[in-house]
């Protein structure tokens, strides 16, 4: 969710009125905002960099609002404002419209298919008799900044380039040229660099770095020039110094490079709207109940008189509206949702539970029972947790690999519960002797026969920590479960355990649990070397069976 | 129990006493050790009210180890006096006796002795009087004796400064009868035992009382997570509303379930390798149900079912992407397409708690994987209203009636709700949860009839334990690093008190 900061005492001018806090944040709740926090750019300083470091910096008053992510309309003042005032019915919705020069023909940008090969798509605007203000001037960037973080997805989708349209004549060419023969002044810099050497002289720029990567391995780079081949910019890195926008600038012109048409088309849309009421023309110029609702929230409604039906117009600010239904949800905010009345559905339905949740919450209230304590781990680990540390190889265990972990602890979804209680015991080395612990959970494994390609699988883990290694202890709860579970101690139709060989175990103290002639897992006493890599120093028998034959 | 013939002789001395006896003369005169008449006082007080006694201190003068000596053989300076000849002794000579040099000083000061200098090798100490009264001496036997009180203040503050006295405090008992005094006592039982219950002789014996004020003996027991107490307890809630528990026990989801038969276009953020888990083996998922799987495709990329769309190019390589499922919505979608292939459409409620992966930033409150609680409901004609009233059921079982709705933005939801309560803790709403009705772009490329309705809802199991049992680090709770002690003292969970 992003979120914009906005100076409360501009806010306030702009809305004609001053709220308290609390009034401005019911004002935000009931329009879908979130008021996140009133701070000051003082405060803001002093909390990441010190007190020192603020003492010069503002303490004008921000606040900090949470903008839904759909919501691009409402990332600057002019637009959040536009949107609470004609919410509170102070100001009729907008209609934008487009408008032709008054001389001459509109400006041109050719498009050359050079570009498919880097960044197929651009559009622009014109904005007309624009007066900038310092604050709207910052606002304009601010605007700009926001939308590339947000919808441009830190303009590897869409970039924005503004210009100062009395300093360049169209019509202008948006082409792709290799590196080497593209060259220009950059955006406040006093010589000319050549694509090549841009590139590396922004590898340090702490901002610009970050772009770099979108076009930096292509054979050729995106340019727009003017007529006079002056470069406007080199999207979606830098813009030339020439076309640069001041506050003095008239007539801006804008241009949206893209990899995504449509969103190219709503992020130039957004620019033109929001900006447009401070051109000579505003806007360029500008029932019932649910169309005056919806006129509430922007869109400009009118009952057509046949049926319940109602025409709703949408202003190219709202480019989240997509559906009938995104239309009703703006009927519903406006009329309020906490005013609707709560209903009850009346279906008839019989619950069921998941026969495996069930049996796994009948068995762990006897687990517990039993003298056994519940932990809970996490289904992510590392390779050696479930591999080395158990005395196996990683290729024998059938996991499931992550490809992007942040750290080691999620390399591998684990398929055994044990490493997560032995952990558990190691964190609780304090605790008085025996541990007891018990945890009923799913492992990961691959499975070709499934549509992803693995399954879950519900396992039993029980360990018992003590001076002594307790093989009959972990025995006993063995043969408790089998009783719990309805399964006689017999050969053949029964369960018996036999010895078996298992690198996690001591030699000679392991055994396959074999229900009804298939194994079902496996106990025994812990190898010292096992013991040893997971940081404990008691002897140790543990026992981990699958659930899933039991249903 | 101590000697009971020490108690026995002390009951005959409190019998005789008229008005009671101390503990220190009833040791003195039977010539023992104090603290064995403390122990017989102590016992027998364990018995009831036999004897009554009050713990007074008394402080009397005791002679050191010097004073002692003094007393046995004479004050420094008496000695120094008697062991001078009557033609004297070489200076030299006294000062290596070993009371020489503090007795010379004090015989000098009492003008019992003389130096002569004029001696011939070196000075000589010569009687300057015939006798001596030692009165130190006399002082200290009177107090060995115990008569204290022949000695003034001044007189035992002086010997005291001479380290030969000391003050001591002792703690005595005084003993009078109690109220049920007797000189024979019975001896009092314990326990019950199956003898008594048979041959009845409980009802002649007298039991020692129990100490009430003691902890009792912590029983042997196992013990449930906290977590999975209070999930216990959710789907009891589900439950008793009559929803019906989801498969979930499928952590590997494709990224088609998860995101695009939600809806949520293929450059949605949520589908960056910063927010997402994804899997290099099994990388990719295979087997869509392929009609369906061709109207998602339309949906996303033309638009249709009343829709625009999101107008981009779907890539099926971005759907077979395997993850690990980012919410049991993923789950949700697919019972949904489920019920949608049914001959004939019936209304479901389905509900369930399991675990969701995000690969996000951790911090006290943020793991990469928690609980999700979900909610869904489908039938004809569904509404908002139906959704916070349903909402207001639920939240009302787990004590929370106080509800509003904040719209909000979900891609697959709309209208999308955030779900506040007002916290009487914080005296502030905070967030409770997130609720929505399914998009018709998600339900309708399924084959639901247009008619039915979804609405859901969802909230983390993490969130609401965490409040409940007070824990403000998650690591404590869920985790190898839990603190099994607050495991082991965790109260039972009941959500609505």
């Amino acid at each position: 969710m992003p979120t914009v900061g906005i100076k409360r005492d501009l806010l306030f001018k702009a809305l004609g009125r001053t709220y308290t806090d609390e009034e401005f944040d019911e004002l935000c709740f009931e329009f879908g905002l979130e008021l996140d926090e009133i701070t000051s750019e003082k405060e803001i300083v002093s909390r990441e960099q010190g007190d020192t470091k603020a003492s010069d910096a503002s303490d004008v008053i921000l606040y900090k609002i949470d903008v839904p992510a759909n919501r691009y309309d409402l990332l600057c003042l002019e637009g959040l404002v536009r949107g609470l005032q004609v919410f509170k019915n102070k100001l009729e919705a907008p209609r934008y419209r487009r408008i032709s020069p008054v001389n001459g023909d509109p400006q041109k940008l050719i498009i050359t298919k050079e570009t498919a090969a880097v960044r197929p798509f651009a559009v622009a605007a014109v904005l007309r008799n624009i007066t900038f203000t310092q604050e709207r001037y910052d606002s304009f960037i601010e605007l700009q900044e926001k939308l590339h973080q947000n919808i441009c997805r830190k303009r590897s989708l869409v970039a924005i380039g503004t210009h100062d349209l009395d300093t360049i004549s169209g019509p202008f060419t948006y082409t792709a040229k290799p590196p080497g023969d593209i060259s220009f002044k950059p955006l406040n810099q006093t010589k000319e660099y050549t694509a090549t050497e841009l590139m590396s002289l922004y590898k340090t720029d702490s901002h610009l770095r970050h772009y770099l990567h979108i076009i930096e391995d292509k054979p050729v780079y995106p340019i727009i020039y003017d007529s006079n081949g002056i470069v406007l910019s080199m999207p979606p890195i830098i813009n030339g110094n020439h076309s640069k926008i001041t506050l003095q600038t008239k007539n801006v012109f804008i241009e949206c490079t893209a990899t995504d048409l449509t969103k190219a088309k709503i992020v130039l849309d957004m620019m033109v709207t929001m900006f447009s009421e401070y051109c000579s023309q505003p806007f360029t110029e500008s029932t019932e109940k649910i169309a005056q609702l919806l006129t509430r929230m922007c869109l400009l409604s009118r009952a057509t008189g046949v049926g319940d039906e109602i025409e709703v117009e949408i202003p190219p600010t709202r480019s989240d509206v997509i559906h009938a239904c995104d239309i009703m949800e703006d009927a519903a905010i406006a009329y309020g949702f906490n005013n609707i009345t709560r209903t009850t559905p009346r279906a008839y339905t019989v619950a069921n539970q998941f026969p495996l949740n069930k049996l796994t919450e009948l068995l762990r209230q006897d687990l517990a029972a039993a003298g056994f304590t519940e932990a809970l781990n996490f289904a992510l680990c590392s390779e050696e947790d479930i591999a080395d540390k158990l005395g196996k190889k990683i290729s024998e265990t059938r996991a499931a690999h992550i490809s992007n972990p942040k750290t080691a602890e999620f390399q591998v979804a684990r398929t055994t519960l044990l490493p997560g209680l032995l952990k558990t015991i190691a964190a609780n080395r304090k605790m008085p002797l025996p541990l007891k612990l018990f945890e009923v959970s799913d492992v990961v494994l691959k499975d070709e026969t499934k549509d992803v390609g693995a399954r879950n699988s519900r396992r039993f883990c029980a360990v018992y920590y003590n001076k002594s290694p307790g093989f009959e202890v972990i025995h006993g709860l063995l043969d408790r479960t089998m009783q719990l579970l309805e399964v006689k101690s017999a050969r053949g139709e029964g369960y018996h355990i036999q010895a078996a060989d298992d690198s996690t175990f001591f030699p000679g103290r392991c055994a396959e649990i074999i229900v009804c002639g298939k194994t079902v897992g496996r106990l025994g006493v812990l190898h010292p070397d096992v013991i040893n890599r997971f940081e404990l120093t008691m002897p140790c028998s543990a026992m981990e069976i699958d659930i899933e034959p039991f249903l | 129990m101590a000697d009971s013939g020490v108690v026995e002789t002390l009951l005959q001395r409190i019998e005789k006493a008229d008005d009671g006896v101390d503990s220190l003369n009833v040791a003195a005169s039977l010539g023992m050790d104090h603290q064995v008449i403390v122990g017989a006082v102590k016992s027998l007080q364990a018995l009831g009210d036999i004897i009554s006694a009050d713990l007074r201190s008394s402080k009397h003068w005791e002679l050191t180890v010097e004073g002692s000596e003094i007393a046995e053989q004479g004050s420094h300076e008496a000695r120094v006096f008697s062991s001078i000849p009557l033609e004297g002794l070489a200076q030299s000579e006294l000062m290596k006796l070993s009371f020489g040099k503090i007795g010379f000083s004090k015989a000098m000061s009492n003008k019992w002795i003389r130096v002569d200098k004029t001696q011939e090798g070196g000075p000589r100490i010569f009687r300057a009087v015939e006798n001596i009264e030692d009165q130190v001496r006399e002082k200290l036997l009177q107090v060995q004796k115990g008569n204290f009180s022949q000695l003034d203040e001044k007189e035992k503050n002086e010997l005291k400064k001479r380290k030969l006295l000391s003050e001591v405090t002792v703690k005595s008992y005084w003993i009078t009868k109690g109220s049920s005094f007797s000189t024979t006592i019975t001896k009092q039982e314990t326990e019950l035992t199956p003898e008594m219950i048979a041959t009845g002789s409980w009802k002649e014996k007298k039991f020692k009382p129990y100490n009430f004020e003691a902890m009792g003996v912590a029983p042997d027991c196992g013990h449930l997570h906290p977590l999975m107490k209070v999930r216990t307890q959710f789907r009891q809630i589900f439950l008793e509303m009559g929803f019906t528990e989801m498969p979930t026990n499928n952590f590997i989801e494709s990224s088609f379930w998860n995101f695009d038969s939600l809806f949520q276009p293929q450059q949605h953020p949520a589908r960056d390798q910063h927010d997402t888990f994804f899997l290099s083996d099994p990388a990719l998922a295979h087997e869509f149900p392929q009609d369906y799987l061709e109207r998602v495709k339309k949906v996303h990329s033309e638009g249709g079912f009343g829709s625009q769309g999101y107008k981009y190019d779907w890539k099926i390589e971005e759907a077979q992407k395997n993850i690990l499922r980012t919410h049991t919505t993923a789950v949700s979608a697919r019972m949904l397409y489920k019920l949608a292939q049914q001959e004939k459409f019936t209304p479901v409620k389905y509900f369930s708690i399991d675990r969701v992966f995000r690969n996000e930033t951790l911090d006290a409150t943020h793991l990469a994987e928690f609980h999700q609680i979900e909610g869904v409901v489908a039938d004809y004609g569904l509404t908002l209203g139906d959704l916070m009233g349903i909402l207001h059921q639920f939240f009302t079982k787990l004590g929370i009636t106080k509800l509003r709705f904040k719209p909000a933005y979900n891609p697959y939801t709309e209208p999308s709700m955030e779900v506040f309560s007002y916290h009487e803790g914080l005296k502030k709403w905070v967030e409770v949860g997130n609720s929505g009705v399914f998009r018709p772009e998600m339900l309708l490329p399924m084959g639901l009839p247009e008619d039915v309705s979804v609405i859901a809802w969802g909230l983390s199991l993490e969130r609401p334990t965490m409040i409940k049992y007070g824990i403000n680090n998650i690591r404590e709770l869920v985790g190898h690093k839990v603190n099994l002690q607050m495991v082991y003292d965790g109260p039972i969970c009941r959500l609505d008190s």
